[in-house]
């Protein structure tokens, strides 16, 4: 249960990062480390270099810009629990991180770090996908954006090339008033979610749902944006029926099956929590549930 | 290929340098190069809570961190809470309402709720519940640890 010997490395500067990610393929960034020190401990992975990013102050912090919320990558989740930025414009990161981990883990795990790392059954990728977030990657050749819809490249992997390293997310503010729910499943608190759900509302003045996010998580290979329950919401006032028929929608999911639970009882599971998660939001909500 | 490096780490207020390799983490480092075997190892890989320390006031996993990392951190151990002559409310606490039985995670559970209470003393049971989460116990069945963690919260409230 110890690492296999690397060499390590705390570049100071980007240009040092740069410099260091030439020489040294294959070299693993560490961000907070509480799964990739985990992984290593394990000797799933072995990587012959690391590279810990903590000493690199620009990736580091929540700014508002423009009506998106920027946090660098470093940032950590007890930090993003108590942003003001992040409470105001992003409440619904709020409410996920409570189930991510442990306070003991969140105080070094980092959202950038979460993001790469990938877990299908993680609550942040999902809580990204929510806020339609754009992921700003940096290498040697320059900067490049990617959309959280092209991040996930498969199981566990993100659409991150060698000599590339995710410096900043950027977060689409949503309107005052909007409804936010986050649910999630799981044996006991701080474990991976057997399946989870998250959600937001827009509910204008007449009573009906003017735009929606719904993902699922847990339940496939990676966070699932779910547009035919999106498209049922948008336009019909909120009501616990039309909740509880979207919930069957789950149905359709390449679930995982593995010990802890067979792939017919994600899907399930998935559309429970996704109705509880609908039925929080439309409560949060201004105008609330009809 | 081992990178052997001088590491100097603050521990309970005191300096303390020595060769270690990168890839030691800091639980390792406390336990076999400092001999401060309060801090106690159970999974190595996050899950159990054994190692939780302080690092600048906020609870981490001990083997989560390498040593190398943690060299600009202000670490205190259990060690560090009882070094002067009085026990910290939370160990009092903890004897008081048979918050431990043997003892295993017992540094770790105090680590967590001295960060919990050192923060903000007012706590609900369930904000303690929810800190103790993060820690597998095997013989209490928790309720007197979060008996304690209540109790300790009292006391701390008196202190203000």
């Amino acid at each position: 249960m110890k690492s296999a010997p690397f060499t390590y490395h705390r570049p100071t500067s980007e240009t040092e990062l740069g410099e260091l990610l030439l020489a040294h393929d294959g070299a693993k960034l560490l961000a907070g480390g509480q799964s990739l020190l985990a992984m290593m401990n394990l000797r799933y992975v072995q990587p012959d270099h690391v590279i810990d990013l903590a000493a690199l102050a620009h990736l580091k912090g929540v700014m508002l810009v423009n009506n998106l919320a920027v946090v660098g990558a470093m940032t950590t989740q007890a930090q993003l629990m108590t942003d003001t930025v992040i409470s105001a414009h992003c409440p619904l990161m709020v409410g996920a991180l409570r189930h991510v981990g442990h306070r003991q883990t969140r105080s070094r795990g980092t959202l950038g770090g979460s993001l790469c790392h990938l877990d299908p059954a993680a609550e942040l990728p999902a809580v990204a996908l929510c806020h339609d977030a754009v992921l700003e990657i940096v290498s040697a050749s320059g900067r490049r954006d990617v959309g959280i819809e092209d991040w996930f490249i498969a199981y566990m992997t993100p659409a991150l090339g060698e000599g590339e390293y995710l410096s900043r997310i950027r977060l689409a503010s949503k309107p005052k008033g909007h409804g936010w729910g986050f649910r999630e499943f799981a044996r006991r608190q701080g474990d991976f979610a057997l399946a989870g759900a998250a959600c937001l509302l827009i509910v204008d003045d007449e009573q009906r749902i003017s735009d929606a996010r719904a993902v699922v998580f847990g339940v496939e290979t990676r966070p699932r944006r779910l547009s035919a329950v999106e498209a049922a919401l948008i336009g019909s006032a909120p009501s616990a029926a039309l909740f509880a028929r979207l919930t069957s929608e789950t149905r359709a999911l390449e679930a995982v099956d593995d010990a802890y639970a067979s792939g017919a009882y994600r899907r399930r599971l998935g559309g429970v929590m996704l109705g509880q998660a609908l039925t929080d939001a439309a409560r949060r909500a201004t105008g609330g549930l009809a | 290929m081992s990178d052997i490096r001088s590491i100097r780490l603050n521990v309970n207020g005191v300096y303390h340098e020595f060769l270690a390799e990168s890839r030691t983490h800091l639980a390792d480092a406390l336990r076999k190069h400092l001999g401060l075997t309060g801090t106690h190892l159970g999974c190595e890989h996050g899950v159990c809570g054994a190692c939780t320390i302080l690092a600048d006031g906020q609870p981490v996993r001990a083997c989560l961190i390498l040593a190398v990392q943690a060299q600009e951190m202000r670490i205190v151990t259990i060690e560090g809470l009882a070094a002067t002559d009085k026990t910290h409310p939370v160990q009092d606490a903890m004897a008081a309402c048979g918050g431990l039985q043997c003892g295993f995670c017992t540094p770790g559970v105090v680590a967590s709720l001295v960060a919990l209470l050192e923060e903000d003393p007012v706590r609900s049971r369930e904000d303690i519940r929810e800190a103790v989460s993060g820690h597998l116990c095997r013989c209490t069945g928790y309720q007197g640890m979060v008996d304690a963690g209540v109790k300790a919260a009292a006391m701390m409230q008196a202190d203000r």
